[in-house]
């Protein structure tokens, strides 16, 4: 008995040990005192699409299926505490099913991690994917994308008195990115005097720069916005993207009606302001953002 | 991206999942050795101490291990090279070397059970030391009784090794990573392949473990 008791203080106190270190990575969401109002999206009614299989499926089951990512700030997340996804993937997400005649209430969020977006469109899963999607060439082979509905770039993100202007003045300093993502290749082929340093996760990316161990954070400037909002005065977002990222809503392959229906949600939406709203409630001003030019190959 | 380039990137990533595995193959069968001892010792506090860092060591997560090494080891200042990409390599060793040791001590352990009492009774009889006993009686024969269940945990490091590319180190899963991204078309090839990779080099090991099984298993 005595011994067991000298196991369990034990292993406690090792516990402690390690939890110690788990500490200072993800501070309390700050709280947006002038939040742009929240944006409402018009469900259409009478829509019909029966030349759209995936539309009829979630019309038939009374919700549609959407993949979106949950760890990315400004884009698509999950704050800690809740358990309902927003960002700006989201808004553009609610958008589009209202287009299709779905109700907020009638769209189930499914997470699709990057490597997850291909074989969920082409097995089901979800009947489509707003998850930071860049639209490929490789990737058109066996999904089809509407939009891009955003171009986004790659861009740094680096402490407020930081003196770092762009990709060129990297050299010899630590950037972070996350492992085998498209921004940890380009600095790896094209700025191969930046030292890289990559996770799993970007939220690890900002605890090094936090703590000074890395000098510049570097994805798609929208993902970055949302960390600077987060950690608003402590970070700034450079400004200067050198790369372009078309974000575009992944669906089914073949299926053409629908294609072309989120097209013109797209295309309504940046019409009549609510992709604007949409922007300015999630990432933040839109004085320096241009509306991308919907593209129906 | 064509399949050269993928199967490069593919080669690259085995060759950084070696380079792991071989490391802290070394180091956690060095460390392991010595806390199969330190149970084994008359020395109470050497006891102690060992079954203490086994029980926590071994009962935390690998990811929770690692994620120690690689943020606490910095924040407090220990460091061991000038590029980061160095120092990860190390810490996640350390992390690897750190837990396998607990399972190979166990395994050890057991093995060293399995000698008959009369033999370290013989060696302290013809005047060995408890250290000559261990290491020139009871150890040899402990290791080459324990050579499967010994395989089993090294095989399963070769699998942990995969947790080492969550922090900042190149192996398998990220040149998976990095595929996928690059070949969106081909992410269920790109998985297999993946698996493929660490089953051969793992049906590999096993390989040698039977050769080894075969070579030194003791007669009863």
């Amino acid at each position: 008995m005595k011994k067991l008791r000298l196991t369990v203080a034990s292993v406690a106190i090792g516990m402690l040990a390690l939890s110690g270190c788990g500490q200072g990575g993800t501070p309390e969401s700050s709280g947006d005192g002038d939040k742009a109002e929240a944006p409402e999206y018009s469900v259409a009614t009478g829509v019909d699409l029966k030349d759209s299989k995936t539309w009829q499926k979630a019309k038939d089951a009374g919700e549609i299926t959407i993949g979106v990512k949950k760890d990315q700030p400004g884009l698509g997340n999950v704050s800690a505490g809740s358990d309902t996804p927003e960002g700006f993937d989201i808004e553009i997400a609610k958008m589009v099913a209202a287009h299709l005649g779905f109700e907020p209430d009638q769209i189930k969020y499914t997470e699709t991690v990057s490597a997850n977006r291909e074989p969920f469109l082409q097995q089901g899963n979800v009947d489509m994917v707003v998850a930071t999607y860049t639209i490929n060439d490789e990737r058109k082979k066996v999904v089809d994308f509407a939009g891009p509905y955003y171009v986004a770039g790659q861009d740094l993100l680096v402490a407020e008195d930081s003196d770092i202007a762009g990709p060129d003045d990297l050299d010899g300093k630590k950037v972070c990115s996350v492992d085998g993502s498209t921004p940890a290749q380009n600095i790896e082929d094209k700025y191969k005097k930046a030292e890289l340093v990559t996770y799993d996760a970007y939220s690890k990316c900002v605890t090094d720069l936090q703590s000074g161990s890395v000098d510049a954070v570097t994805t798609d400037d929208a993902i970055l916005r949302g960390y600077a909002k987060q950690y608003e005065g402590e970070f700034k977002v450079v400004g200067k993207p050198f790369t372009e990222e078309p974000y575009g809503v992944g669906l089914p392959k073949g299926d053409d009606a629908l294609r072309d229906a989120v097209n013109d949600a797209i295309e309504e939406g940046m019409d009549n302001g609510d992709w604007k709203k949409a922007f300015e409630y999630t990432l933040g001003s839109t004085d320096d953002v241009d509306m991308p030019k919907v593209d129906r190959y | 991206m064509d399949f050269l380039e993928l199967l490069q990137m593919f080669l690259s990533g085995a060759w950084g999942t070696i380079k792991l595995f071989t490391v802290a193959l070394i180091g956690s069968m060095v460390l392991g050795t010595i806390l199969a001892a330190m149970r084994v010792s008359p020395t109470p506090v050497l006891r102690a101490a060992a079954s203490t860092y086994i029980n926590v060591v071994r009962n935390t997560p690998l990811t929770l291990v690692m994620f120690f090494c690689a943020f606490g080891l910095p924040f407090l200042d220990i460091r061991f090279g000038s590029t980061s990409s160095f120092n990860s390599f190390v810490y996640a060793t350390i992390a690897l070397t750190a837990y396998t040791a607990c399972f190979v001590a166990e395994t050890l352990k057991s093995g060293i059970a399995t000698i008959p009492v009369g033999q370290a009774e013989a060696a302290r009889a013809v005047g060995l030391s408890f250290g000559q006993t261990l290491g020139q009686v009871i150890l040899p024969q402990a290791f080459r009784t324990v050579i499967p269940p010994l395989g089993s945990v090294i095989i399963a490091m070769l699998k942990n090794t995969s947790i080492a590319s969550a922090f900042n180190n190149r192996e398998l899963i990220s040149a998976m990573r990095n595929a996928i991204e690059v070949r969106g078309d081909l992410v269920i090839p790109l998985l297999f392949g993946t698996a493929l990779a660490y089953l051969i080099l793992a049906l590999v090991l096993g390989r040698v473990f039977d050769y080894l099984e075969k070579k030194l298993v003791i007669m009863r």
